[in-house]
């Protein structure tokens, strides 16, 4: 009984701690770790964003009340038989073998229990998969090691780290991986889906609520599995056809200090970074190995959602990005010097 | 070590170690599995405690990434395939030839060669800490889980040896189990004493057969995987690479085809331990004996159906899914059942908590808590949300560790003194039981919680204010409690091998037959081939008068 109260203590504190704590975009200690991974804020399950995670969580809430009966009657039996019978003499001990009736009748009530969990299951899984009813936004992800890039194929565009969607619509992903398997999820938005190389998997999502959620990778895929993060931005309508609209536009042409940076980046024959980026506008900015740049200076994160998007972090970043995030793709053969990399820091801030 | 009752003659130094290696007996081989086994339960424990202390906060930098990858992909390969499979080989090894009243295992030259496999097997894949790869300066210690799922593990992604001193290792490792498989089916079959039919035999005994029915049907399937995955790496071929037409779910069906009935072959042994335990110190016969032997029947066949629930999140259709979420539920109702027998057996019992005892009842806490996890995992749409994050994590060391693992202490405690032929300290034992029983729920219950606060496995940090540090800390606290503990089994299995104290034949009141030969047996286990009355045979021969033994016994009816 005990034991049975503490546990269900034990999940209902976090969840009180859960709500206290949600609500408004992401805080860290930044001021104490300025260059560490940032917080979103907690991706919890048990704080749902769309209908498909709040259906979900309805069925485990019923699963975990049905739990909790479970558990405290058998612990409660089992500490019940370990009181009772304790000090005992051995002559006192029922030398009985068996009895058909309750083995029947045990075997049955977890069947009858059970057949009614899979029925709420199967419920509950089929809601979640319905086909939508209203309007849709088709979104293509594609996981790479160690960053997510998105495209939306009916608007043309291609963005990175930062999946931007209006509410009041459903929105169905695509799934797809470059290299090896990984984990797409968004516990408040939707259920993981893998990323398995040769497959499109496919998930749908209808938010209920605008706000940035937290997402990860959740297959492990390689050295920084752990930092292949990404945000879901839910916005309202009017926002996103916005936002839309300009990511649609090729990269604002730059000017002053900034057109260094552009130029180092479009037209100086040493510069690595066309190999594996894009900056739509840009003749010679066409590499698809890297995240999309073009409208860089929107997003919150960069580095695969794990550093803030402020000027000193892209600057850390250019200037050893195996020391940010150890392992990445993104290896320079030669380092950058210290003018070049504050003109492309420059040039990256305007990219709106 | 004393090898006989009365040992006539001492060998010396080089002879006793030859004896050992060269040896075909079943006992001699079930220690050194133990021994072997053990030193490997240290080895990922110390993994494992690597693999917390990186967690105890966010945005620590003690392990790096490469390293962190590679201790928690070798905690996980070292706990199942070099000690959780095969320790209870080892336990198997030693006693039931004795519980069923034979003199050796079947084949027992088979039996040498089957533990050499494992040594060999557990060398080769720590040998990998050894060879460092020129182009990297870093040892190529396997590095993608214990699960190495393909593309991550072709040479495209994997270039240096890693993949494959984890390919090979498990080949040495796999034979090995087949191999004592092979030869537990043979000898459970034809060489039990007169009078014990097959339905009569110690639960122990039957839980063995039935696990080596599995290891049989499904271990050749890991072999086929991972002979796969070496020619993909090295022959050109392409199974597992989409690019040339290949499947990395091929992978992960034929992986999970064999690794969920492992599952069960890990656990299957500690509930037939338990089953051997609990009416021992209850002083009464195990309750509802043919309905607990009729679920191991029922878990092991109804776990080769339920594979693809570790694959909920890949894609795969409704109907797919439904059936094996459908299957997954199914194989609950067995495991209640023998939830709810032995409950009962403590029921109207006499029950003597000693350190066996202790472990036992805590198996049966700890699974339950377990069992309920793992139908929350089979509601595929709860398991869309919590699958690759901590609460898997929770749920699986709820059933392996505190199923297997309280599993096979129980076991040490209940069997050392019949192997050594001394005592362990009670003392020792009880401070044991509550410090890894309270590490062990400090550790994995915190889990359960960080999982569906979003917290995926297998990430060498996390980010802070996500709402996961205060559950990461408690966890590392708990695995350095259960450090403490298994430190303390240690000390007082020292402790105890020093002072001597003799057990006798039969300390506990046991009702097999291996507690009516002499602690440790002598070579050739029994004088006379006993007669067997039925099942708990000691306790019966006792009721009709046959034999006299030491410790107290309930009368058996």
């Amino acid at each position: 009984m005990v034991l049975g109260v503490a546990a269900v203590l034990a999940i209902a504190l976090p969840l009180v701690g859960v709500f206290a704590q949600s609500g408004g975009p992401a805080s860290g200690p930044a001021e104490l770790c300025p260059q560490c991974p940032v917080s979103f804020r907690t991706p919890s399950t048990l704080a749902p964003a769309s209908t498909e995670t709040a259906q979900t969580l309805g069925l485990f809430n019923f699963i975990m009340v049905i739990a909790t009966v479970i558990f405290v009657l058998v612990e409660g039996l089992l500490i019940f038989a370990v009181f009772r019978y304790r000090n005992r003499r051995p002559e006192q001990a029922l030398q009985i073998h068996g009895n058909t009736k309750l083995e029947i009748a045990w075997t049955a009530m977890p069947a009858i229990i059970l057949a009614v969990l899979l029925g709420f299951t199967l419920r509950t899984m089929s809601d979640i998969k319905a086909l939508p009813t209203g309007k849709v936004i088709n979104v293509t992800t594609v996981g790479h090691q160690w960053w997510w890039e998105f495209q939306y194929p009916d608007l043309k565009i291609t963005t990175a780290n930062e999946l931007v969607v209006p509410f009041g619509s459903a929105i169905e992903v695509a799934v797809q991986s470059e290299d090896v398997e990984h984990g797409f999820w968004t516990p408040e938005l939707f259920g993981k889906v893998d990323a398995v190389p040769g497959y499109v998997t496919r998930l749908k999502f209808t938010p209920t609520i605008t706000g940035t959620f937290g997402g990860q990778c959740t297959q492990f895929c390689g050295t920084q599995h752990a930092q292949m993060r990404f945000s879901v931005r839910v916005v309202a309508e009017g926002e996103f056809q916005a936002w839309a609209a300009n990511e649609q536009q090729p990269a604002i042409a730059a000017a002053g200090d900034a057109q260094a940076g552009e130029d180092y980046l479009f037209n100086n024959s040493e510069s690595e970074c066309k190999t594996c980026h894009t900056i739509n506008g840009s003749a010679t900015m066409i590499g698809i190995k890297g995240p999309d740049l073009t409208h860089l200076a929107n997003r919150s994160f960069i580095a695969g959602g794990i550093l803030a998007n402020t000027p000193e972090n892209l600057k850390a970043w250019l200037e050893d990005p195996q020391a940010m995030k150890l392992g990445t793709l993104m290896a320079l053969k030669k380092p950058l010097d210290e003018q070049t990399i504050n003109n492309i820091v420059a040039y990256l801030t305007t990219l709106k | 070590m004393a090898t006989a009752a009365l040992p006539i003659t001492r060998k010396s130094g080089l002879a006793e170690a030859l004896d050992w290696l060269t040896t075909v007996d079943h006992k001699k081989i079930g220690i050194m599995y133990l021994f072997l086994t053990f030193f490997f339960f240290i080895v990922g424990g110390v993994e494992a405690l690597l693999v917390r202390t990186q967690l105890i906060a966010p945005n620590l930098k003690l392990l790096n990434p490469d390293l962190y990858n590679e201790m928690f992909t070798m905690h996980g390969t070292t706990m199942i395939f070099l000690v959780v499979v095969p320790i209870f080989a080892g336990f198997a090894n030693y006693l039931v030839p004795l519980q069923i009243g034979a003199r050796d295992m079947a084949f027992p030259r088979l039996n040498a060669l089957s533990f050499w496999l494992l040594f060999f097997g557990g060398m080769v894949m720590y040998s990998s800490f050894f060879f460092i790869d020129p182009a990297t300066g870093r040892a190529q210690i396997p590095n993608a889980g214990w699960t190495s799922y393909p593309p991550l593990t072709t040479s495209q992604y994997n270039p240096g040896s890693n993949i494959d001193f984890w390919i090979l290792g498990l080949h040495l490792l796999g034979m090995s189990s087949i191999l004592g498989a092979i030869n537990f089916i043979v000898t459970i079959i034809n060489m039990r004493a007169p009078g014990m039919k097959l339905t009569d035999v110690p639960m122990f005994v039957w839980s063995m057969f039935i696990t080596s029915a599995m290891v049989v049907f499904s271990t050749p399937m890991l072999s086929v995987a991972i002979s796969l995955l070496l020619a993909d790496r090295h022959f050109g071929t392409n199974f597992f690479i989409p690019a040339q037409g290949g499947d990395p779910l091929l992978w992960q069906n034929l992986f999970w085809f064999y690794s969920h009935p492992a599952v069960y072959i890990m656990v299957v042994p500690a509930m037939g331990i338990v089953s051997e335990v609990l009416p021992v110190f209850s002083r009464k016969p195990l309750f509802g004996y043919d309905f607990i032997a009729y679920s191991s029947v029922g878990i092991a066949v109804l776990g080769f159906s339920v594979w693809a629930h570790h694959m909920f999140q890949v894609g795969s259709s409704l109907g797919v899914q439904t059936f094996f979420a459908a299957v997954s539920m199914v194989i609950a109702v067995p495991t209640g059942v023998k939830i709810f027998n032995w409950i009962a057996t403590l029921i109207g019992g006499a029950l003597d908590f000693r350190a066996p005892m202790l472990f036992a009842i805590g198996f049966i806490a700890m699974f339950t808590i377990g069992g309920l996890s793992g139908v929350m995992l089979a509601a595929v749409p709860v398991n869309w949300q919590v699958h690759d994050t901590y609460f898997v994590v929770a749920h699986l060391h709820y059933v392996l560790f505190g199923g297997s693992v309280f599993g096979f202490f129980a076991g040490f405690y209940y069997w050392i003194p019949k192997m050594a032929g001394w005592k362990l300290q009670k003392g020792w034992g009880v401070l044991h039981f509550w410090l890894m029983f309270i590490g062990f729920n400090l550790t994995f219950f915190p889990m359960h919680i960080s999982g569906l606060l979003g917290m995926p496995r297998r990430i060498y940090t996390y980010a802070s204010g996500q709402g996961w540090d205060v559950w990461n800390a408690i966890s590392t606290v708990g695995a350095y409690f259960i450090a403490a503990s298994v430190l303390v089994f240690i000390i007082n299995f020292v402790i105890s091998a020093i002072k001597r104290e003799p057990a006798g034949a039969d300390p506990w009141g046991g009702a097999t037959l291996e507690w009516a030969t002499s602690s440790p047996p002598p070579a050739y286990n029994f004088a006379k081939i006993p007669a067997v009355l039925g099942r708990d045979p000691l306790w019966k021969a006792e009721e009709a008068g046959l034999i006299h033994t030491e410790g107290e016994k309930p009368h058996a009816h």
